[in-house]
């Protein structure tokens, strides 16, 4: 069983807290007047992508969590799975609905995302920052109207609703930030 | 590829170097001697929880790399009885991070015949000199550590009691709170201190904290009154330590049985053993003249003045570049 001592804590490390995988985000070194060190960490909940901070003894070991993050490509939802495959080895996988999460609303056949296997078995799915969806549905835009003020629902072909400017039509491809679930512009097809 | 640029602009350089100049024009004007003590050691401290650096001499001695030059400067007080100062490394095994390097430098010095409302006063007037041109209050603000800790966390600094204790640390969600701390009254002190009271200390300008509980491990002599509270003094600003000052234990025996419980303790929690170092116990036999003195992590200062988020900011070349 791999562990880290505390002192080797760093951000992106990836350990197992209370028999979940985790990601430290951020390592403070505490050392108050001439007492006993601890290490205070922010860590993510790599399942469910909760963020909580926790206090070790300094010099304490952590069970490694064996997570890796893989560039994959999105290949199909079976109805029950969804399915991924590593572009270069052609190693296929399948996620769960609880993995997939929010991802879903962003991925379409072909596209590339990251993939985190915990064990070997993926636990979450992050999509790229920005996507480019087509718009299946919308109300007709005003005439005349490029200001984009305002601004209106659209479904997109993914299922997910955004708000887009007025003069968005069906069938538009569109640039969207998935962080912030935002338009940022037509895309250039 | 191999960074070998320093982690520190010139500016900080030069910051470096204005202080350096100004610590030395307060202390000739106070008429406080500059003095030079070895950093490479035949002796080391016991503090239970400071890791050091050793390394082996030809004739397969051990030395250490200083962790203070407290034995040293108070070997040098024992012979002279005169107030001096020192700006030396100091290095400190295992820690690193914003706040830390493992080597880093120390601003100490000693007032001969001041007690520690004096020394107060003299490190708040030093640090004027400094924080009044970075936008801090130049007025401080004094409190003892039993007021502070009351304040915060509605505890009785002195008074353990494990449900009590555990409750605050709930309160702030802290959960590993007994992991860390278990049944050490030391422990849970340093750990909620940390926690729920040094972030509030020191956000207009100078806090200081006085009068620690006796159990926490120091150099400090008891007060007269109460031997539960020691005369020692925290410098925070913007809720960092800066410095720890104590009018000074002279008392030999009782610096002696220091020693053992701290070499004990040291023992318990598996940690390197050191010896006593015999060479400072026969100085204070000699006899210790009364003085106060404190320590001043100076690359702590300079982030503060700079306003620098990191330690590796006010170095030419932190450890992982050194």
């Amino acid at each position: 069983m791999a562990t880290y001592s505390t002192n080797e804590f760093k951000a992106g490390m990836k350990i197992m807290l209370d028999s979940d995988p985790c990601a430290i985000i951020e390592n403070e070194f505490v050392k108050p007047g001439k007492g006993q060190a601890f290490s205070r960490v922010k860590i993510r909940n790599l399942k469910n992508g909760r963020v909580i901070e926790r206090t070790f003894k300094s010099g304490e070991s952590v069970e490694a969590a064996d997570v890796v993050d893989l560039d994959m490509q999105y290949l199909y939802h079976d109805g029950e799975f969804f399915h991924f495959m590593d572009p270069e080895s052609f190693e296929q996988y399948q996620a769960d609905e609880s993995a997939v999460n929010d991802a879903k609303l962003w991925l379409k056949d072909q596209d590339m995302c990251i993939l985190t296997l915990w064990n070997d078995a993926p636990i979450s799915v992050t999509p790229p920052n920005f996507v480019e969806l087509t718009v299946a549905e919308t109300d007709p835009g005003l005439k005349g109207d490029t200001s984009g003020g305002g601004g209106k629902p659209a479904t997109m072909e993914t299922g997910v609703v955004i708000r887009v400017p007025l003069f968005v039509q069906i069938g538009e491809l569109l640039k969207v930030d998935t962080r912030t679930g935002e338009y940022v512009s037509r895309a250039k097809s | 590829m191999i960074t070998w640029e320093p982690s520190c602009s010139l500016d900080l350089l030069q910051l470096r170097a204005t202080v350096l100049h100004k610590i030395r024009g307060y202390f000739y004007e106070q008429q406080v001697l500059e003095v030079e003590t070895p950093i490479l050691c035949q002796s080391i401290g016991t503090d239970p929880y400071i890791d050091f650096f050793s390394t082996q001499s030809s004739n397969s001695k051990s030395l250490y790399l200083q962790t203070s030059p407290e034995f040293s400067m108070k070997r040098l007080l024992s012979a002279h009885a005169c107030s001096m100062y020192q700006i030396t490394k100091a290095f400190r095994q295992g820690e690193s991070g914003r706040y830390h390097n493992p080597e880093f430098t120390l601003l100490e010095w000693y007032r001969v015949g001041f007690d520690l409302t004096q020394l107060m006063d003299d490190v708040a007037n030093f640090l004027t000199l400094f924080l009044k041109e970075s936008d801090f209050s130049a007025a401080d603000e004094r409190l003892s550590y039993i007021q502070v800790f009351k304040r915060y966390t509605g505890l009785d600094a002195l008074v353990f009691s494990l449900p009590e204790y555990q409750k605050v640390a709930d309160a702030h969600h802290l959960p590993d709170a007994f992991a860390v701390c278990g049944n050490s009254h030391t422990a849970w002190l340093d750990f909620l201190f940390s926690a729920c009271v040094q972030p509030h200390l020191g956000n207009k300008g100078l806090c200081m904290i006085y009068h620690y509980p006796a159990i926490l491990p120091s150099l400090a002599r008891k007060l007269e009154h109460n031997p539960l509270l020691v005369e020692r003094v925290e410098l925070f600003v913007a809720g960092v330590e800066l410095g720890n000052g104590y009018f000074e234990l002279s008392d030999v025996q009782e610096q002696d049985v220091r020693f053992t419980q701290d070499i004990a303790l040291r023992e318990k929690n598996n940690t390197v053993k050191v010896a006593k170092d015999e060479r400072f116990l026969a100085a204070l036999q000699h006899g210790l003249p009364d003085c106060s003195g404190i320590a001043i992590g100076l690359d702590r200062l300079l982030m503060l003045i700079a306003h620098k988020e990191s330690i590796d900011e006010v170095l030419a070349f932190p450890v992982n570049r050194a």
